[in-house]
């Protein structure tokens, strides 16, 4: 057995215990300092995931391919982006305690387990790891009522997932009488073993899983969520989580239940166009910023679960590109946001963003950056996003569902550029406070990142590729 | 390597943001940066407006292919590069870009007095968009100029714009881009078949006739959109009345030709069989844009929704050349457009030379102006008559064309085009009898002045161009000729296997 196959997991966890113990045992105030381990750990993660080798261990449990390590990287990726971000505010406001990094330390262990599982055992416990950290972190700020409540909804709603995604693993299991990805995939080869049963057991991994990437009909938790959580919980949320998840349903539906294509097809159609249509449409009313994100947030998915349903490669090289995309645009959104603060009371509403343009020019234009790369305009990342997305459907002939994409995005486009609006044409309000130098950096990356992706994208499209290959969908 | 040697197309379509990068570095008190940005924007677009004209000597008129080709691979695996080149069809359009952009910046050097940094920043964004647009020889690298002059010019229009700038700007992005987006598919699709996004190697696709309906349905929404034809049209009154002045005029001067280039570029040559059936359906959509929007210009009280309705009506004789496919038609469409791109720019500078003095539009606050602004009124009379299709202007030599090329197709579409330019004479000569003749009355007209030099400056080069366009006429049409014979040629022959199939065939 090759044990060195989950060493960057090994590692991250141990490190996990010692910035754990390091901030057990100082008595001074370790939040700043346990952020930054952290996030050296993930580094240090990071080049042990980019430097190992492939191959299947742990009696099939855990593997590692090109797909785990395009996603690790990301989520890696995302979940330093989420410390720095929380770097600031968690200062300022009544959440400065070392507990905060390591929290998202383990969630990240989970997210890089549940993009390696290929065992519904493992995977379960990958998403529970995850789950369970999430759910605190949500209600950090534990003397708000919103957060508590935020937390609390999101627990209460995220175990009846777990249990629907347990009782679907259940089903699959006692069907088919195998758990590993591989023997699911061979057993279901045969269309003989393709019974009821196993398919009620599909459409509940879905649904468990549906919930975690909140989707339309299992989304009620996100915007709540999202609103109540404290912002940088929700920046993290609204990234790592979300790659981590949507690589998950990928794999699942690809590797072990591909020969089922067209029996989870037609569900993953519908939960696309319903999430489309709901991040288009509930996101015109909102004025919480938030909120906004949470209701943009669904639509994204939605147009990720394009990819999949094409269930092509090219399908899954869209869905890995866009994630790409989407964690570089949503992690510079959400800096911006929590740069919206004034003589130390952080805003939420979008007209709090009046005439940004004129106070703080450069802080304006990475916000117009952002919201244009998520409308889908081009040269920004968002739009090859969804080119590569709707390259998978056209070539999989799913006309309804591209047409009702590029209408769907239409749409969005207004909230999004009337949030450039607010910032651009409407008259000044306040200044805000000096934006720390941790949320500018995150800005100044993802801004940049986001407007000159049209420069270089052979090697990330190669690279995402390459990932979606060793899914032989 | 090209016939200049460098690589000019890139350089003229990436040297204004290079412009942009010095007026980013620009520090000081708001005067001098504006001031610095004002001049830095005008040498950027003069330097790009002299290579143009590097690129106007060097075109070969006689090679009816593409020129100056550069390609530098980009998505390779795809199918996708970078690439540019201009052929006659757009080597003019190039050069209506760098000739007005730097004329805009002129005409909004006193007008604009707010965040002049930014304005000066979304011109020339703008112009490497437009420049860069006419260019592409690559589908989606096309695409993404297309949409990429939405966000500059959504600036432009809710910064800069009028009162009710925000809906204008609104309306506009959300109008486009609904088209555009039907017509990513349609690329898509057509990626798909030939595997490339390679202009050349479309043109040389054959694509299956019931997927050319598709494709072509997709087409329209999108360039339909952008020219604009009747009845997606009404993003056009509400953004030119709103946007500053010079943004009316880069509008109605190179954004309307978009719509019309795509036609001409892609749907017509790519798409010969479902341009043929859908040809009768284009003619009547320009048809009625043609006399139904003369009719409504005839009853506007504002000075600029009236020349944009104007627009809409001569840009549905634009449509009516296209879709005849045979050479007057497409040749004349594409002289109008060039025509129409200086005489509505020119239009549009005039509303706002009168608009910087008195702050209204509104026509029947004006009158008799002729007595105190007279060289006005001479530069007012000549682009009236231009746009009217004065003989000797250049308005006359595209529509007669276009209607030569009518004739050919159908004595109707023809006489009900030519109604057209009967109503665009009753209400261009109403305008301008409104605006310049009768009594001067109101006493804020009373101390008004004529034309600065500054004035005289942007607009010399359109009086020039106007009048040897229309006495000169083939040293324009001489640059697309071959071009033009070729894709007329290339038509037909696409066409022959289905002579009985299509509704329309041109003789």
């Amino acid at each position: 057995m090759n044990w060195t196959l989950a060493l960057p997991e090994i590692v991250l966890t141990c490190c996990g215990m010692a910035i754990l113990l390091i901030g057990v045992l100082q008595q001074r105030d370790t939040f700043h300092f346990c952020s930054m381990l952290t996030v050296g750990a993930f580094m240090l993660t990071a080049e042990l995931v980019a430097t190992g080798s492939a191959g299947a261990g742990y009696n099939g449990l855990f593997t590692v391919d090109t797909f785990s390590v395009f996603s690790k990287l990301l989520v890696l990726v995302a979940a330093t982006l989420g410390i720095i971000l929380s770097l600031d505010y968690n200062e300022h406001s009544n959440m400065r305690r070392f507990e905060f990094p390591v929290l998202i330390l383990y969630a990240t262990v989970g997210m890089l387990v549940m993009v390696s599982a290929t065992n519904l055992m493992s995977l379960y416990l990958g998403v529970e790891l995850l789950s369970l950290a999430v759910y605190v972190l949500a209600a950090f700020a534990r003397d708000e009522l919103r957060s508590s409540e935020a937390g609390l909804k999101y627990f209460v709603l995220g175990s009846l997932a777990s249990g629907l995604l347990l009782y679907g693993v259940s089903l699959v299991y006692g069907f088919s009488g195998t758990m590993e990805f591989g023997k699911l995939a061979q057993t279901l080869s045969d269309p003989a073993h393709g019974s009821p049963g196993l398919i009620v057991g599909l459409v509940f991994v879905i649904a468990g899983l549906a919930f975690k990437i909140s989707a339309v009909p299992f989304h009620m938790w996100t915007p709540d969520v999202y609103e109540g959580a404290p912002t940088p919980v929700t920046a993290f949320l609204a990234t790592a989580p979300k790659v981590a998840a949507v690589a998950l349903l990928v794999r699942v539906m690809a590797s072990p239940f591909g020969h089922l294509l067209a029996q989870w097809q037609q569900v993953i159609i519908l939960v696309s166009i319903l999430s489309m249509l709901l991040g288009a449409l509930a996101a015109i009313g909102q004025r919480n910023i938030k909120r906004l994100m949470a209701y943009s947030s669904i639509g994204h998915v939605g147009y990720m679960l394009i990819g999949l349903a094409a269930g092509t490669q090219a399908g899954l090289r869209g869905v890995l590109i866009y994630l790409l995309t989407y964690v570089f645009m949503n992690a510079g959104a959400f800096a911006c946001i929590l740069a919206m603060r004034r003589r130390g009371r952080m805003l939420e509403q979008i007209s709090d963003l009046g005439g940004l343009a004129r106070t703080d020019p450069g802080l304006a234009l990475a916000f117009a950056v952002f919201m244009f790369s998520m409308a889908g305009i081009p040269p920004f990342a968002g739009f090859f996003g969804k080119y590569f997305i709707f390259t998978a459907a056209v070539q999989s002939g799913l006309w309804t569902l591209a047409v009702i994409g590029v209408l769907t995005s239409v749409v969005s486009a207004f909230y999004y550029i009337r949030i450039i609006k607010v910032i651009y044409f409407d008259p000044a309000e306040a200044e805000f406070d000096q934006r720390p130098a941790s949320i500018s950096v995150v800005a100044a990356a993802g801004a940049l990142f986001t407007t000159f992706f049209f420069l270089i994208p052979a090697p990330f499209v190669a690279a995402a590729e390459a990932a979606a290959k060793v899914l032989n969908l | 390597m090209n016939a200049a040697g460098f690589p000019l197309l890139s350089l003229l379509t990436w040297l204004p943001l290079v412009g942009c990068a010095i007026i980013l570095t620009v520090r000081g008190d708001e005067a001098t940066v504006a001031a610095n940005a004002r001049w830095t924007a005008l040498w950027t677009s003069l330097v790009v407006l002299v290579l143009s004209l590097v690129l106007w000597v060097s075109f070969d008129p006689s090679d009816a292919d593409f020129q100056f080709v550069e390609s530098a691979g980009w998505l390779p695996q795809w199918g996708i590069a970078y690439k540019m080149g201009v052929d006659g069809i757009s080597v003019l359009f190039v050069l209506l870009s760098t000739v007005l952009t730097p004329l805009c910046i002129l005409a909004s050097w006193e007008a604009i007095t707010v965040r002049v940094r930014e304005y000066m920043l979304a011109f020339l964004v703008l112009e490497t968009m437009m420049v860069g647009m006419f260019c592409a020889l690559d589908f989606l690298v096309f695409y993404m100029f297309f949409e990429g002059v939405l966000i500059p010019m959504y600036f432009i229009i809710g910064v800069w714009g009028g009162p009710r700038r925000v809906y204008a700007a609104i309306k506009f992005f959300l109008y486009t881009l609904a088209g555009s987006v039907l017509m990513l598919l349609a690329l898509l699709l057509m990626w798909h078949v030939a595997g490339t996004t390679d202009v050349p190697t479309l043109l040389h696709t054959p694509f299956p006739p019931a997927m050319q309906t598709w494709l072509f349905l997709a087409f329209l929404a999108s360039f339909a959109v952008k020219v604009p034809m009747w009845p997606v049209h009404t993003w056009l009154p509400d953004a030119h009345v709103e946007a500053p002045t010079a943004g009316s005029v880069i509008l109605a001067g190179v954004l309307l030709k978009m719509g019309a280039y795509g036609f001409l570029r892609f749907s017509v040559p790519m798409l010969p069989a479902a341009s043929a059936s859908f040809a009768p359906l284009i003619f009547a959509l320009s048809v009625t844009a043609v006399i139904y929007t003369s009719y409504v210009a005839l009853a506007q009280q504002d000075m600029k929704k009236l020349i944009a309705y104007s627009s809409v009506a001569h840009m549905g004789l634009v449509t009516i050349g296209i879709f005849t496919f045979n050479i007057q038609g497409i040749s004349g469409a594409l002289f109008q457009m060039l025509s129409h791109g200086v005489v509505s720019a020119a239009l549009f500078l005039c509303a706002g030379v009168v608009y910087d003095r008195i702050h209204t539009r509104e026509i029947a606050r004006y009158g008799g102006l002729a007595d105190r602004m007279p060289g006005y009124a001479f530069l007012f009379m000549l682009f009236t008559l231009a746009s009217v299709g004065l003989p000797g202007t250049s308005g006359f030599v595209g529509e007669f064309l276009v209607l030569v090329g009518a004739f050919k197709v159908n004595f109707w579409l023809a006489l009900l085009g030519s109604l057209g330019m009967i109503l665009g004479v009753a209400y261009m000569l109403y305008l301008y009898r409104r605006i310049i003749f009768g009594a001067l009355t109101r006493p804020e007209l009373r101390r008004i002045l004529d034309l600065s030099p500054r004035e005289w400056a942007v607009f010399a080069p359109l009086v020039a161009l106007t009048l040897w366009m229309g006495v000169y006429p083939s040293s324009f049409t001489g640059f697309w000729d071959a071009t033009v014979g070729a894709m007329v040629e290339r038509h037909q022959a696409a066409l022959q296997p289905a002579v009985t199939l299509a509704g329309v065939l041109p003789r």
